[in-house]
């Protein structure tokens, strides 16, 4: 069986991310823009372990087990501070949760 | 993983990635996440990554989608009532996509990779395990390893802070 070459897995790791960057500067539901994050996230995934293939080096496969171990850290505390930023404002949109910005 | 099957999955993952951004509802969003997450996995199958798409399916598709879902389902979110609030918002982005895209995809005909070809050859046995991730995560990544319980310590206790309804 023919396989694909490596540079598809990266171009298509490349619209993923690109997808997740969209999903930040367009939506303003904090939720959304949280999972286009994590959809960032996995488009780095997919070319670390497709350059693990390549390279035949398991490398690359550690690094994505770290970064879902951040990402696992990053989403409790994230959705901790949504529900405590929900709790005091009653919103979930970004424009409003303006109390940070300078 | 031959071209058909690779064209395939890709429009699977695309159209399911742009699910979660296009939908009003967030609960439809997370699920078109999950569906997203799925895809991954069975990708990383093709690429002899075994045990990390395991870890995809049980901790991104599972743990950490159930606290999205979890934690949309507790706010009672409502649907946005469009999905771009600001004028010009769309040609901003469309631009904004477009330019990104163009800059990494120059980037990757540039590399060097992309002299042709498809994938090396077969990978070694047990390419992928348990065993042999293992084996690198507990000798040349130990430091990071250990770092990461720390992180880990630290997202706890900094989600128990948050979440209590007040400080004294």
């Amino acid at each position: 069986m023919t396989t694909v070459p490596i540079d598809w897995y990266l171009i298509l790791g490349a619209v993923l991310f690109t997808i997740g960057v969209l999903g930040v500067l367009v939506r303003r539901n904090i939720i959304i823009i949280f999972m286009s994050i994590e959809i960032m996230l996995n488009a780095v995934n997919l070319v670390f372990v497709a350059l693990a293939r390549q390279l035949h080096s398991m490398d690359g496969q550690v690094v994505v087990f770290f970064v879902m171990t951040v990402a696992a850290a990053e989403a409790a505390v994230g959705l901790a501070i949504i529900i405590a930023a929900f709790r005091n404002r009653q919103t979930l949109n970004a424009d409003e949760l303006s109390l940070l910005r300078w | 993983m031959g071209p058909i099957l690779f064209c395939v999955f890709a429009v699977l993952l695309i159209s399911s990635a742009l699910g979660v951004i296009v939908n009003r509802s967030p609960v439809r969003s997370a699920l078109s996440l999950v569906v997203t997450l799925f895809l991954l996995a069975v990708i990383f199958l093709f690429l002899d990554a075994q045990l990390v798409a395991a870890l995809q399916v049980v901790v991104y598709a599972g743990a950490i989608m159930v606290l999205f879902l979890f934690v949309i389902m507790l706010l009672n979110v409502q649907e946005d009532r469009q999905i771009m609030t600001r004028l010009g918002m769309r040609a901003g982005a469309a631009i904004i996509g477009a330019l990104f895209l163009l800059g990494a995809i120059r980037l990757l005909i540039h590399a060097p990779s992309a002299a042709g070809g498809g994938m090396t050859g077969a990978t070694p046995a047990g390419f992928g395990s348990t065993e042999r991730l293992a084996e690198v995560l507990f000798t040349r990544y130990l430091l990071p390893f250990e770092v990461t319980s720390v992180l880990l310590l630290v997202a706890i206790i900094g989600a128990v802070v948050l979440a209590k309804r007040s400080l004294e």
